[in-house]
């Protein structure tokens, strides 16, 4: 049966590469040393953390955390070189609307196998790992697509990986920011907080207890995605405290509506907040607007009602 | 210059920020240092499939090398409409589709705002002055992140996802990804029909 190892040697062996990139770039310049560094310890993640225990792990998530958390990775973010650019241009008109095939191959894959998968079997067992078939079928998809985009635009063989890392280093430190923080949730967990939380916020709600908290959880996601600049943060400390002990322990409401309309709540937030400067103030200086919160602006009235939404949506299918 | 640049380069980011909450919420709750961080490994490693998915970058690389994204810019260049709020609403939609399927780079605020979407939005409101103009950019820039927002979570393998589903199993609450990204779909349709109103209305009452 294949499982999540497969992925993860697949995914290790990648950022295995990356490394070695990055390595053969700081032999030229020291300066790229950190990025190399870091995608070299995310492999040793992936292609040995089962081998680990989990205080070594523990050791290696805080060493990524050093070498990524302060600024001392490179973005090589330099403008193309006008070859590449006429490059891509003549490849686009050579290859047309047919590039888009391959890309699309992987959604396509994924959703087959998510439905399909429990009908592929191997030795009177399953194929794949009935519990992961999306991520597994993710995978498929991607090898496949790659695998035939390969065989199709014959480019250099090392040109799929030297982009993948140009792009990753794009990235950065916040490729692991995702992971990180659903690690958090693991500490939340085993600390109680939820629950030292969640019981005060109950006392401070009206009697109709169900529908404050779920407007507590969206709204509360909304302020502190405000406040954070990024919903992925929010989510687990508002998730921890509101939404896990009331709307699922006491209310007994469905985690998976919960958690993913909560999380879009927390992108309302993200329309309104300067604080995420990628969204909002970027683009007002790329369209040379005077005024710099002339996008959240333009966004406000529809975050404000989408968030209504929202909440009316987890009030109404989470607890039916 | 050296010494400052490096004064410079020891900011904490966002991941710093994480890695302090980490270590004080273990150590206030309770738990030594070396629990705190076993605990923290334990989780990290089992929820490495949510990082596991940026396996695609290789393709995405080699696709954007053959000129991936010069082919989407062709195709949103080619959008028609006939105003401003009907050219934006053709592009909520693509926009909102292509990032459910997954495809969140290839339109984008550097890549296609800027140099397709304002200038086309723009140029279907003749006369206008120069804070309508600048109006209606503002809008070319969020009906992209509206789009982006609202569109992607569809997608199974997009990391917020992937996030929601580590988190809740640290909770021994097991959810399939399909399962969280269906739940995505009615506030997608909202935020076009409530977005896409906005822009029918600014149509209707003018851009200033």
């Amino acid at each position: 049966m294949i499982g999540l190892s497969a992925l993860y040697l697949v995914a290790g062996l990648m950022f295995l590469s990356f490394a070695l990139l990055g390595l053969a770039r700081a032999r030229r310049a020291a300066r790229d040393l950190p990025n190399a560094l870091f995608w070299a310890l995310l492999a040793a993640s992936f292609l040995v953390g089962d081998r680990l225990s989990d205080f070594q792990n523990g050791l290696l998530v805080l060493a990524l955390i050093a070498v990524g958390g302060f600024g001392l990775m490179t973005n090589p973010l330099a403008a193309d070189p006008p070859d590449t650019r006429a490059a891509r241009a003549a490849g686009a008109a050579r290859w047309g609307n047919r590039l888009f095939l391959p890309a699309l191959l992987i959604p396509a894959i994924a959703l087959l196998g998510t439905l399909f998968a429990d009908r592929l079997t191997l030795a009177g067992g399953p194929l794949l790992d009935p519990s992961q078939v999306t991520l597994l079928s993710l995978g498929a998809g991607v090898l496949l697509a790659l695998a035939l985009a390969l065989l199709w635009l014959r480019p250099p063989l090392l040109l799929p990986l030297r982009e993948g890392a140009r792009i990753m280093d794009q990235v950065g430190w916040a490729a692991i920011l995702p992971q990180t923080l659903a690690a958090l949730g693991g500490l939340f967990g085993a600390v109680g907080l939820g629950e030292a939380i969640g019981g005060p916020v109950s006392l401070l709600l009206p009697p109709d207890q169900l529908t404050a908290a779920v407007f507590a959880y969206t709204i509360g996601m909304a302020l502190l995605t405000m406040a954070l600049g990024n919903a992925f943060a929010a989510f687990p400390v508002m998730t921890a405290a509101i939404a896990l002990p009331l709307l699922v322990g006491q209310h007994g409401g469905s985690p998976a509506v919960i958690g993913a309309i909560g999380m879009l709540s927390g992108f309302c937030g993200t329309l309104m907040t300067p604080m995420a400067a990628n969204f909002n103030i970027v683009p007002a200086r790329l369209l040379a607007l005077d005024d710099r919160l002339g996008v959240i602006r333009a966004q406000v009235p529809t975050a404000l009602v989408l968030l209504l939404v929202n909440s009316l949506f987890i009030r109404w299918f989470a607890f039916a | 210059m050296r010494g400052l640049s490096v004064a410079r380069a020891l900011r904490p980011n966002a991941l710093a920020l994480v890695g302090v909450a980490v270590l004080a919420t273990g150590l206030v709750g309770g738990l030594d240092l070396h629990a705190t961080i076993a605990t923290l490994g334990a989780a990290f490693t089992k929820g490495r499939y949510v990082t596991a998915v940026w396996i695609v970058l290789p393709l995405i690389g080699l696709l954007e090398h053959a000129g991936l994204r010069e082919r989407a810019a062709s195709l949103i260049a080619g959008l028609r409409g006939a105003t401003t709020g009907r050219i934006l609403v053709a592009y909520l939609l693509l926009r909102q589709g292509s990032a459910a399927l997954g495809l969140t780079s290839i339109a984008g605020q550097a890549q296609t705002v800027r140099p397709l979407i304002a200038p086309m939005a723009e140029a279907a409101t003749p006369n206008a002055d120069a804070s309508t103009r600048a109006r209606i950019r503002a809008h070319a820039a969020a009906t992209d992140n509206i789009g982006l927002f609202f569109g992607e979570d569809i997608f199974i393998a997009i990391s917020s996802i992937l996030l929601i589903r580590a988190f809740l199993g640290e909770y021994g609450i097991n959810v399939a990804p399909l399962a969280l990204s269906v739940w995505a779909i009615p506030t997608a349709i909202a935020a076009f029909l409530v977005h896409g109103a906005r822009l029918w209305r600014l149509d209707r009452r003018g851009w200033r």
